[in-house]
Parts: C-alpha cells; structure tokens; sequence
C-alpha cells in the first residue's frame, strides 16, 4: 500500500506542477488545487499507514494510529478550500479586469503561444 | 495567574478580537471602524514595549495554550527577538494606518478588517513556538495580505495580486511538505522539541531531514524575498495602496524571522545532520539578493517601483548579518531591522504623496510640473533617501558600519566588503537622481494641483523622527540587539525554556 500512496501523491505533484506552469488561470487554478491533493495526503500518510486501528483511547484496541496528522491534514484542507475559493474569485476578476485569462493580462495570441 | 501571565497572548487576541468587532460594525460606520482600528493598533505598542522590558533580562516566557506542557500542546513563546519583532511590527502598523485614515481605507470594503487580521497573522508568526501554528499563521497573515494588496482594485493592481496569490500558494504547499517530512521523521511540531529530535536524527534519515529543512528554508526564501524568489516583489509592493505598501515592509521580515528562529534552533546543537545546513546558502544568495536589488532600483521607471527594490536590498543586507554567522553581525542585523522596516515604510508613503501632488506624471521617472510645497516634500525626500541610503547622520549609516566592522573578522569579509559598500554607493547615485528628476527637471503646473496635507505628511516625518530616536539611543537599542544576538547563539536556554514550562 505504501507504493500505491507514494506513487499517487507523486502523480497528483507532478500534474499538480505541470497545471500550475500553465498560461491560463484555470489550469493553474487546477494545478494549485492539485497540488493540495497532494499535500494533505502527504501529511495524512505521515502518521504511517495502519489499517483497522482506532486513533483515540478504546479498551479493545490492540494498537493505534497517529491522531497528529489526521488533525493537521483537516486544518490544512479547510485553508486550502479557503485558498482555492479566494484564487478561483481572483482569477474571475482578473478575466474581468484584464479581458482574457492569460496569467500575465496578454491577449496577443502569438504571446500567449510563446 | 495574573495579567502579566497572559501578557505573550495579547498581541495576538487583541487584534483578532478587533478584527471581529471591524466586522461587525456596518460599511456606513467609517469613521467608527477608524477609530477602533487605530485604537487597536495603538495598545499594540504598551503591549509590545511590556513585553519588551519584560524580556529584557533574559527572561523567556513560554505561554502553554490550554495549559498543556510542551510538546504535546502549543506554545506561544516571548523571548527578546520575539518582543523586538512585535515592536516593529507595532510601530510600522500604527503609521501605515495614521496614512490610511486619510482616505485609503475608503477604496474598498473592510480596510479596517483585513489590517487588523494581518496584525494578528504576523504576532501570531513572531510568537508561535510551534512548527505547524507557523504555518497556520502564515496563512492568516498571507490571506489577510491578498485583501490588503488588492484594496482599491486596478488592472495592474489585479494582475500583480494574481502572482502573488499564486506563488504563495504553491509555498504554502512546499511548506506543508516540509512540515509532514519533518513529522514524519521526529514525530513532533513543536521547535524546541524538533530541534532536540533533529539533533539526535539517526544517520539513514539524516538526507530526509536536510532535505525538509532546505525545502523549508526555500519557503522562508520566498516570503523574505531573496534571490532568485524576489520576483513577485516588485510588482506586488508597487501598485498596492501605499499605507499597504508600508505595512508590507515588515512582511519581508517575517521571512527573514522566520529563517533566524528556525535555524538558529534546527542546526544549533553540534554534529546534528543540519549544523552549518546554511552556512553554503544564506551569505552568497543574500548578497546578490543585495546587487540584483540595487540594480532592480537603478532600472525603475517610478519612485514606488523603485521602493520596492529598496525593500529587496534591505532584505540582502539583512540576510548578509544574518548569514555571516557572526554574533556581532546577527546583533548589526537586529538593529538594521527596524531601520530598513521604517525607512522603506517611510518612502512608500512620501512616493503617494508625491504621486498626488504631480498629477497625471503620478510617481513616473519623467519630467513632469512642479509640485505644490515642493520644498517641504522635498525635504522630506532628501531625509528619506540618506535613511534608505544608509548614509550618516542616520541610523542606517550606523547599522552597516556595525554589519562591515563584523564581517572584517570572517573569511567572506572581502566579498561583504565590497558588496555593501558598491551597492551603497550606486544607491546614493540612483536616490540622487530620483530626486532630481522628481523636483528639479519641472515644468510650471498648467492648472493648480492638490497640495499634499501636512496630515499626509507627519506619518512620514514621524517615521523619520523614529529612526532619528534610532540613532540618538544607538547606544541602549544596539545593547539590546546584541543581547538578543546573544540569546539567539545559545538555543539552549530556549529549548530548556519552552521543554521545561509546567503550568
């Protein structure tokens, strides 16, 4: 199980990277968003994978998770929907502002190739 | 326990308490959320100058939150560089927002709100003791800066916020990387504990650990702005509102903070796996953070682009002390903070003013009409730039001929040497020449301009009267740096501190 979480965290970072080189703001949007994926399951797995045991005080327990990082990977998934909320506003209105939704406000189509 | 007890949390509730209340109170209420806003801003000063004395012995207060002893609770831990950053902090609030009063904070919605907020991020930040309350501070401090760096709207306003936004989201994500690798390894967050742990690292994980702490230091990189991660700055600290601007001068800091505390505590114990982790980094990097700054100044087209790159010089010769790895540097460091802080501070408010006062030419390097009371704004300039300069008779002047008298006894001394004092000079040439575009290449006004307000102008003469009260009192301010220098070069006395806390 350990490969299969190594490999998808990695998948999720190396898309979420890709995205987030990206022109436009909605695949960064995604890459950012990706990249989040990424990251809480990182911090998940870091309390080490156990299947089956209880992570607070239970009298037929024959062994326990880490309650750390259950805790800290829902505080960092409630500021990384914040985040993503915010960023998802901003861009919109960088595509009001600007007129397009190129990262750097360009419209020229031969710009926004290179 | 008395009121003295909870004297480590205050600076932190007292704005989020305000921050709550600013929200409550309706749009209409202007003058209302002024007034609860600057007075919450200026009981951060007692609170900050309590503290202040209260560690000026030595002393080191570690507030355990729910009373839980550390590491299995979070701590809040006031130590002298802590009570030293609150200070700043403070004192830079209260003058960005005397500015902002005068009309900023009507641009948009929940001016007052998101200041406060941002207050509370940043004495957060200085005060935690632990790894991940870091984190989660930097995310208030840095949510609160999107607000406040977008306030008042714009095209180009917009587009240099959707950077910023954006690059500090992908650190915040490096940093949650870093903060699981290093949970991962040590099973703790919190820094004293982490730095015991770290110490004791066994050597298969000793590659994991450094990387997780260089990875974390590339985060701190970022938000002090240091090279090649300053790009966002510029653009970012330029078109925002200057009272933003000039709360902003402290954001840098937080990361130069930051690197101070975490390191500092991280490869103090010898022959850990992270000792002298830096030492390769921090001194090269800083000092073409210095160059490239500078030269950023020499090429910018106005006055607010060009305090921007000022504010990524102070960032190079900040991190240049703090590099050297030299007490007496770290102490000249301490006591360029507060100079560089409220000298960008300063500029970034005189550039609006000066912005106002040339009409359409606004704070562009062109020749444009004479302004109204050129000779009282020029003044102010002249002043502003020998501070931003670092030539005598201000503090700046004192704070690098500290920092070079220090780094004569290193191996780097030639490089400091010349880096410092080339880059000071073609300061001096690109202050001058600002000056004399802005004030002298002038045309008669076609039609009468708005001249700038004597209430425009006091944040910035007080600003300017602080860091004349920083060079009259060099004597007891440079005493403290050193002992806060001092404090810093022995964690242990932290580490014992925060470990041994019972409630």
């Amino acid at each position: 199980m350990e490969a299969l979480i190594a490999l998808l965290i990695g998948v999720l970072t190396a898309g979420g990277v890709f995205l987030a080189l990206r022109a436009q703001t909605f695949p960064v949007v995604l890459g950012l968003t990706l990249l989040s994926y990424a990251v809480n399951l990182f911090l998940f797995v870091m309390g080490r994978l156990a299947v089956g045991v209880p992570p607070v005080i239970h009298a037929a327990a024959t062994g326990y998770t880490d309650p750390l990082p259950q805790a800290l990977v829902l505080t960092a998934i409630v500021i990384s929907f914040g985040m993503t909320a915010f960023v998802i506003v901003l861009a919109l209105k960088a595509r009001a502002e600007l007129g397009n939704d190129h990262v750097d406000g360009l419209d020229n189509e031969t710009d926004r190739r290179a | 326990m008395s009121f003295a007890d909870h004297l480590p949390i205050l600076p932190v509730l007292l704005p989020l308490v305000a921050g709550i209340v600013l929200l409550m109170l309706p749009a209409a209420r202007l003058a209302a959320a002024r007034a609860v806003g600057l007075v919450a801003t200026l009981a951060l000063l007692p609170l900050a100058a309590n503290l202040l004395a209260a560690t000026a012995d030595g002393a080191q207060f570690v507030y355990l939150l729910g009373n839980w002893p550390a590491p299995f609770g979070i701590v809040l831990v006031a130590d002298r560089l802590a009570a030293w950053m609150l200070a700043v902090t403070a004192t830079t609030a209260v003058f960005a927002l005397l500015y902002a009063v005068q009309g900023t904070d009507r641009q948009g919605r929940h001016f007052h709100v998101l200041f406060q907020l941002q207050l509370f991020g940043l004495n957060g930040a200085f005060l935690t003791g632990d790894l991940f309350n870091l984190f989660v501070f930097f995310e208030i401090l840095l949510l609160a800066s999107y607000g406040l760096l977008l306030h008042g709207g714009g095209r180009l306003r917009v587009k240099a916020g959707l950077h910023y936004v954006v690059i500090n989201l992908v650190g915040s994500t490096l940093f949650l990387f870093a903060v699981g690798t290093l949970y991962g390894v040590t099973g703790t967050l919190n820094m004293a504990d982490l730095a015991v742990k770290l110490a004791a690292t066994p050597p298969q994980s000793a590659a994991l650990v450094q990387s997780a702490a260089l990875l974390l230091f590339g985060v701190f990189a970022l938000k002090a702005a240091l090279v090649p991660l300053y790009l966002w700055l510029p653009a970012a600290y330029g078109q925002t509102s200057a009272p933003v601007a000039a709360l902003f001068a402290i954001m840098t800091k937080v990361g130069a903070y930051s690197i101070l505390r975490v390191y500092s505590l991280f490869s103090g114990q010898d022959g850990g796996p992270l000792a002298g982790l830096l030492d390769a980094w921090l001194l090269p990097l800083a000092l073409v953070t210095l160059v490239l700054g500078m030269l950023g100044a020499a090429a910018s087209r106005s006055l607010r682009e060009q305090a921007a790159y000022f504010v990524v010089v102070s960032v190079g010769t900040l991190l240049t002390a703090f590099g050297l790895g030299h007490a007496d540097a770290l102490a000249a460091g301490l006591y360029y903070l507060p100079h560089s802080t409220f000298a960008a501070a300063a500029l970034f408010l005189l550039a609006d003013s000066i912005a106002r006062g040339r009409g359409e030419m606004a704070d562009r390097f062109e020749p444009g009409p004479a302004m109204p009371r050129a000779a009282w704004v020029g003044g102010l300039f002249f002043a502003v730039a020998v501070a931003v300069a670092g030539l005598p008779p201000l503090s700046g002047f004192l704070a690098k001929f500290m920092l070079l008298k220090a780094a004569l006894d290193t191996p780097a001394a030639a490089w400091v040497l010349g880096v410092v004092l080339a880059t000071g000079l073609l300061g001096v040439v690109v202050l001058a020449r600002s000056g004399s575009l802005l004030f002298y290449r002038t045309h008669p006004a076609p039609d009468a301009l708005p001249a700038p307000g004597v209430a425009a102008l006091a944040p910035v003469a007080g600003l300017l009267a602080l860091l004349v009260g920083l060079t009259v009192a060099a004597g007891p301010v440079s005493d403290y740096a050193a002992a806060t220098a001092a404090q810093i070069a022995a964690p242990q006395t932290y580490i014992d501190a925060v470990l041994g806390a019972r409630p």
